[in-house]
């Protein structure tokens, strides 16, 4: 590896976004056959940076060598041309096409479509990504998503694979699977670059980390030796808050959900099939799951957004089945919907409307007209308390940024002193110095005599924050288990449990 | 290398230049305008000059042109407050008739009894029946996700022909020769002047009040938050609990009553009885009003007012250019059209591409 020049040599890349340095003089090398790790919290520059290594994005400043040779491409088709791959956090993919249809879309036009199929088995058995051509992606899960993508990448035989948050949506064996292929790749000579912020996973996979924050190179480290909290450290600048999770004992039933079931709303969802629960006040209960297991379908329903089939659902011991969503909430429901713009905030308003969005009956309205000063109040508090970054009361929702957006939303319906508080999702996307954050407020929340349903792709988060936890795998809740009295593999063989016919 | 030409959405348009694009589009159809009069042989200017200035050149003149402009500011505003929220009212033509048939016949048979509360009595009843032919789409779209685009629009022929068979019928003023028309009203269930020496009524005054009320329901109320979300974000009206239906029935019921108003400050007003004819398509006019003022109360006074100018300048054209009538409509098409077009290049900008990228990561 000495010998040879190293695959990739960034040396004082730099690119600024109007006020915003997001790259700051960055040095990276990556060798032949290396998996190097880029580390960094939300906001630290790592899209930027690998936006442009893959050709979207154009330095500022600063040179980019390849294989010892000095380039610079404009495109991302000049970057693939080189060898440059990359497979996104956010799988673009049309669900109603085949595999192969997919992945011909997004091929060069000269591609032979006939021989597509035939190639796509051949790669997918090469390295270990068990995949039918000719299968729907509607049926595909997540984690057969995602190998469609990585194949999409390597037909073009990339010499630098870019993975952006690859795990973020994996159930624990669809990792390690997907682990084994990325070593496979290393072995055979190509480079990757891992972008995540999940140590654990950097520390079993990488050679080399390279920790970025503010858009400076604050270190590198070899994280098999490295431990954790010095990765943190790098990554945060300042020692990282742990959780703290105090056993108490729960109060009465606040939500309850008995033989609960409803039909799914469109063709490519889950439907929920007799869903028994109890939430106490004074408890966190995690729902865990691979995405598209019926989570988004239990949060409308929930929330009553969608109306169930049969069975019963209790609010505060009140029979909600039937309650519209206003009602709900009148009983003390709260809610943290997945998605940030367009379903828990409107992008096109301000904070402070967006403050008003669940407030109108926390006197934020009177008589039907707004209290302009209150909600700007309401706001404002919630920026301050949650440490919202990215402007005022007047400063528009889909201006902010995901991690930040989510402080505000979790602030508004936690500063609603709910009684059941559904929260989707709480952290994902947010850098771990906000998820921490947010975690511990939920948990103060409980603390205060809240009960709370936290429904969670990352299992790490639901063994911090939850008192019990269930898993949700195709519309099927499992009975909750105390968190101290599982395990992670328990959990995670219950998440893919009948689904490893088929992923 | 070769270059190329596309076209790319543009993510924040300016404000300047949302607010230039009606300016533009008012400019494209005056330059057209002087296209048709070269081709046709007309002194440009003169022909200009008689379309958008002599109209305006009397105390009269201007009375006209207020006149006019009021049932479209109704019109158009109690219509911006629905298409806000992606509720369709077309047929704002028909609620403006039936209004003018309810308050019409209040004041035919009911108000010349009731004193000084007859003119507010016969102003109420014609709202109230704008709301209710309103009211028909609203609950066909709430209950049976009927499109009221469709429906709002039939409606509007059978408001006109319900008219039509009572200025036929029982309506009919016995001593009117026969004309398809009603008695005349009382004086005092006339709307007062302005001013004397013209025809404008102080239903101008209720269009402006209407105008700074709607302005105060979109920024300040509940209902009107709850229709701007469910039109931004439908899922983040679901999720906060607004609910669409209600959006959909302010949305009609209000635009409803304005056109209603509209129909009969028309009838109690200038024309001063019932009969078969009793708007030249105002409340299709409005449609366009609204949009040309960007669905904001000022500027659907200020596109009102142009509208207005339109109906007069196209009368002048017949009058003294011997233009066709259809020349009115020729206009007000001309600017909607412009006025589209512009909006694209708005929402849209041409960039150049250096080569041909075939995937857009």
């Amino acid at each position: 590896m000495s010998a040879a020049p190293p695959r990739l040599r960034l040396s004082g890349i730099s690119r600024r976004y109007g006020a915003i340095q997001a790259n700051d003089g960055i040095d990276l090398t990556i060798g032949p056959g290396e998996i190097h790790a880029l580390l960094g919290e939300n906001g630290s520059g790592k899209s930027t940076l690998s936006r442009i290594i893959c050709g979207i994005t154009k330095p500022d400043a600063g040179t980019i060598e390849w294989n010892g040779r000095e380039v610079s491409f404009a495109t991302p088709a000049a970057a693939r041309e080189l060898g440059i791959g990359m497979v996104f956090q956010h799988f673009a993919l049309f669900e109603s096409l085949t595999v192969a249809e997919n992945i011909r879309l997004a091929l060069p036009a000269k591609v032979d479509a006939a021989a597509l199929p035939k190639q796509i088995e051949e790669v997918s058995r090469r390295y270990g990504l068990p995949l039918d051509p000719r299968q729907q992606v509607a049926s595909l899960s997540a984690g057969e998503r995602q190998r469609v993508e990585i194949v999409r990448c390597l037909l073009g035989e990339p010499r630098l694979l870019i993975l952006d948050e690859p795990t973020s949506v994996l159930s624990p064996d669809a990792i390690r699977s997907l682990f084994d292929t990325l070593r496979r790749l290393a072995a055979e000579g190509v480079s990757l670059l891992f972008i995540s912020h999940k140590l654990d996973e950097v520390r079993a996979l990488c050679d080399r980390a390279t920790v970025l924050r503010a858009g400076r190179v604050t270190g590198e480290a070899d994280p098999k030796v490295t431990d954790s909290p010095a990765l943190l450290r790098m990554m945060l600048g300042t020692d990282p808050a742990a959780c703290l999770l105090k056993p108490r004992d729960p109060g009465a039933a606040v939500l309850e959900l008995r033989d609960f079931s409803l039909a799914a709303d469109d063709p490519f969802g889950t439907s929920l099939h007799t869903l028994n629960l109890t939430l106490r006040a004074g408890e966190i209960l995690g729902i865990a799951g691979i995405s598209g297991n019926g989570q988004r379908e239990l949060v409308s329903a929930l929330s009553g957004e969608s109306q169930s089939d049969s069975g019963s659902l209790f609010i505060a011991g009140q029979d909600a089945t039937r309650l519209a969503v206003s009602a709900r909430r009148a009983l003390g429901l709260a809610l943290v919907p997945e998605e940030r713009l367009g379903r828990g905030a409107v992008p096109q308003l301000s904070l402070a409307e967006n403050a008003l969005l669940t407030g109108a009956k926390h006197g934020m309205v009177r008589k039907g007209f707004i209290d302009t000063a209150a909600i700007t109040a309401r706001a404002a508090d919630i920026i301050a308390a949650w440490g919202v970054r990215g402007g005022g009361p007047d400063a528009l929702a889909g201006q902010l940024s995901g991690g930040n957006l989510q402080k505000f939303i979790v602030g508004r319906e936690v500063g609603l002193a709910p009684r059941v508080l559904v929260v989707a999702q709480p952290t994902w996307g947010v850098d771990a110095g906000a998820s921490q954050y947010i975690r511990q407020r939920l948990i103060d929340l409980r603390d205060a005599g809240c009960g709370l349903l936290v429904i969670s792709e990352d299992l790490d988060e639901l063994f911090q924050v939850c008192d019990r936890i269930a898993v949700i795998n195709r519309g099927v809740l499992s009975e909750g288990a105390p968190s101290a009295a599982t395990s992670l593999q328990q959990i995670g063989a219950l998440m893919s449990a009948g689904a490893l016919a088929h992923g | 290398m070769a270059e190329w030409f596309r076209f790319e959405r543009n993510p924040a348009p300016k404000a300047a230049a949302r607010a230039a694009a009606p300016l533009l589009a008012g400019f494209a159809m005056t330059l057209t305008l002087l296209v048709c009069c070269l081709a046709m042989d007309l002194p440009p200017l003169q022909s200009l000059k008689t379309v958008f200035i002599t109209p305006l050149a009397s105390a009269y003149g201007i009375g006209e042109w207020l006149l006019k402009a009021t049932p479209l500011m109704l019109c158009a505003l109690g219509l911006a407050l629905g298409f806000r929220a992606n509720v369709w009212n077309i047929g704002a033509e028909g609620q403006l008739t039936l209004g003018a048939i309810t308050g019409g016949g209040v004041a035919l048979y009911i108000a010349p009894s009731l004193g000084m509360f007859g003119l507010p009595a016969v102003l109420l009843a014609g709202m109230l029946g704008g709301m209710l032919w309103a009211a028909i789409p609203a609950f066909l779209r709430t209950r049976f996700h009927t499109s009221e685009i469709l429906t709002s629009l039939m409606l509007v022929y059978v408001a006109q022909l319900l008219l039509s068979y009572l200025m036929h019928g029982h309506w009919q003023d016995p001593e009117g020769f026969n004309f398809p028309q009603s008695r005349a009203f009382e004086e005092n269930l006339i709307l007062p002047l302005i001013a004397s020496g013209q025809r404008a009524t102080i239903a101008l005054f209720l269009a402006l009040a209407l105008a700074v009320a709607a302005w105060i329901f979109v920024r300040r109320t509940w209902a009107g938050f709850g229709m701007l979300v469910a039109s931004a974000a439908p899922a983040a009206a679901r999720y906060a609990g607004l609910s669409a239906n209600r959006s959909i029935w302010w949305g009609m019921l209000i635009s409803g009553a304005a056109a209603g108003l509209a129909g009969i400050t028309e009838v109690a007003g200038p024309i001063g009885r019932l009969q078969t004819s009793i708007s030249p398509g105002y409340g299709f006019a409005a449609i366009i009003v609204a949009f040309v003022g960007r669905l904001h109360p000022l500027g659907i006074v200020l596109a009102a007012l142009l509208m207005s100018l339109l109906y007069l300048g196209g009368e002048a054209a017949q009058l003294s250019l011997g233009l066709p009538s259809a020349v009115t409509g020729l206009m007000q098409g001309l600017l909607l059209f412009y006025l589209l077009a512009a909006e694209w290049f708005t929402g849209w900008r041409l960039v150049r591409t250096p080569m041909r990228s075939e995937v857009a990561a």
